[in-house]
């Protein structure tokens, strides 16, 4: 019970920090549209079968991923330079309770660009996202939020020896959005790349919520959508523990 | 030739002393990897929307990437230094203004270069896309006018960032517009009227157009109205870029807010 008290406080306590925050707030928000704009355009001027929506429910979930991927990745960095992180790491509470929730936080930003891309879609380009399953299309954009966040968290952990995390979390930008089908089709990747979009969450994600968007039963995509999110925040312990007894037994916290 | 001196070795020591975080550990990441996967990105998106080629979006994305570094890099040149304390030492110098602010473009503009070239290297070489001998020798000039026309619009954001906190995240509206309206992956034909308009007032979308059409075989006598006016506006940008820093630096001694952060 302390720990979910301490996932939600620290949860809270971050997203509201993170709204008032120019770089991972509002440019969060704003980064994403302007890939989706180009996106419609591209779509527009082309000679593609689909309609619009599905491109302006993949550009909105982009979103998420770029409220996450830098301030997630960088995380352990900031509080390193705020000189907070030494105090994090010994206090009683497990930091990576405290860490997960710093994550979690970035990616709910995410949300905002949800709801503001299918705007911008609606009013500039006048494409209608339907949703036909209210519950699972809800479903799914929590299970996305849930595994994007949980992927930022082993991110965040992997990159913790990095003086630069941020240069890392920002060059996955851009394969994330391409593996995971956001706006491309996996089919029409190379085949070797499947496999590797098989095992991130956001895939599934997106698969759920475009099932309760356009129809079919998104439920095993949430499913496995949430599932992955547990095997990352189970990888992202054991190697939290395992850098954080490294960085006792060296001195080399504060990476100084 | 003290202003010589000023514009070379000022610049480049201004630019070694403010990005000594640029090591290869972010430089790969950062201004390597990224523009590469962004190329990827939309030739694939392309592929999937059924409009252009890919060499369309390699061309295009390799140019409009390096404006990454010209706006960031240029912008934080200057309003770095105040953010390190060492603006105020640099403008109560005896230094002539020109070479003090310009010299530090130089060395963006030829770091914005090698980026925009390995893109172009790399995106085309993973896409199966072959440049040849003589479209490299052409496509060089191109791509350094556009980086110049680039910086030009960088200095003005360094400009702004002698007043304004946020620089990254001006730095980063800037390159998302460019994204939009240079027609680095949009036509302009396929833009509505008055966004084709923004974009042939803005960096980039000559030199793109221009990089396109040399690459398909035209000699740059035959692109040099394009190149005509890319250089045009990289100089108007530049001297906009250079009479707001100037008069910044006047409202920030008016106002005593020099050191401001």
């Amino acid at each position: 019970m302390r720990t979910l008290r301490l996932l939600a406080l620290g949860w809270l306590f971050h997203f509201r920090m993170l709204s008032q925050s120019a770089f991972d707030g509002f440019l969060a928000i704003l980064w994403p549209l302007f890939f989706a704009t180009v996106a419609f355009f591209m779509f527009r001027s082309g000679h593609s079968v689909g309609g619009l929506g599905p491109v302006a429910l993949g550009a909105a979930v982009m979103g998420v991923w770029t409220a996450t991927s830098v301030s997630a990745s960088s995380a352990l960095q900031r509080e390193r330079r705020l000189g907070t992180l030494e105090l994090l790491v010994a206090a009683p509470s497990n930091l990576a309770t405290m860490l997960l929730s710093v994550c979690l936080a970035t990616s709910t930003i995410g949300l905002y660009c949800i709801v503001a891309t299918l705007i911008w879609a609606r009013l500039l380009f006048g494409i209608h996202v339907p949703v036909a399953h209210p519950v699972s299309f809800i479903l799914g954009i929590v299970g996305i939020v849930i595994t994007i966040g949980s992927l930022g968290f082993l991110m965040a952990v992997a990159f913790v020896r990095s003086r630069r995390a941020w240069a890392l979390g920002a060059v996955s930008e851009y394969p994330i959005w391409l593996v995971c089908g956001f706006l491309v089709p996996i089919t029409l990747l190379p085949g070797w790349v499947r496999p590797i979009s098989w095992v991130l969450g956001p895939t599934w994600g997106m698969r759920a919520i475009r099932a309760g968007a356009f129809g079919g039963n998104g439920l095993p995509d949430v499913a496995m959508c949430l599932l992955l999110a547990a095997v990352y925040i189970g990888a992202g312990v054991l190697l939290l523990d395992t850098v954080l007894d490294s960085a006792r037994k060296h001195a080399t916290l504060s990476l100084t | 030739m003290n202003s010589l001196r000023v514009f070379f070795v000022g610049g480049l020591i201004s630019y070694r002393a403010l990005f000594g975080w640029l090591t290869p550990a972010v430089y790969i990441p950062a201004l390597i990897l990224t523009p590469i996967f962004q190329i990827l990105l939309f030739a694939y998106i392309g592929r999937a929307a059924g409009s252009q080629g890919d060499e369309f979006y390699v061309i295009g994305n390799s140019i409009q990437y390096a404006s990454v570094p010209c706006i960031f890099v240029m912008s934080q040149t200057i309003a770095d230094e105040r953010f390190f304390q060492t603006l105020g030492p640099i403008l109560i110098s005896p230094a002539h203004r020109v070479p003090l602010f310009l010299g530090r473009a130089l060395p963006v503009i030829l770091n914005a270069l090698f980026v925009a070239a390995f893109a172009l290297f790399a995106g085309g070489l993973i896409l199966s896309i072959t440049f040849s001998a003589s479209s490299w020798m052409r496509l060089v000039p191109v791509l350094a006018v556009a980086m110049f026309s680039c910086t030009g619009l960088g200095l003005i954001t360094g400009a702004i960032g002698l007043r304004i906190r946020e620089t990254s995240v001006l730095s980063n509206v800037l390159v998302g517009l460019l994204l939009i309206f240079c027609g680095a992956n949009v036509a302009l034909s396929s833009l509505p009227h008055w966004m084709a308009e923004i974009g042939r007032a803005l960096p980039l979308t000559h030199a793109i157009a221009a990089a396109r059409a040399v690459t398909n075989g035209a000699t740059l006598g035959q692109v040099q109205g394009l190149l005509g006016k890319e250089a045009a506006l990289g100089i108007v940008y530049t001297i906009a870029g250079f009479g707001l820093i100037r008069f910044m630096e006047r409202q920030s001694r008016l106002h005593a807010t020099l050191e401001r952060v």
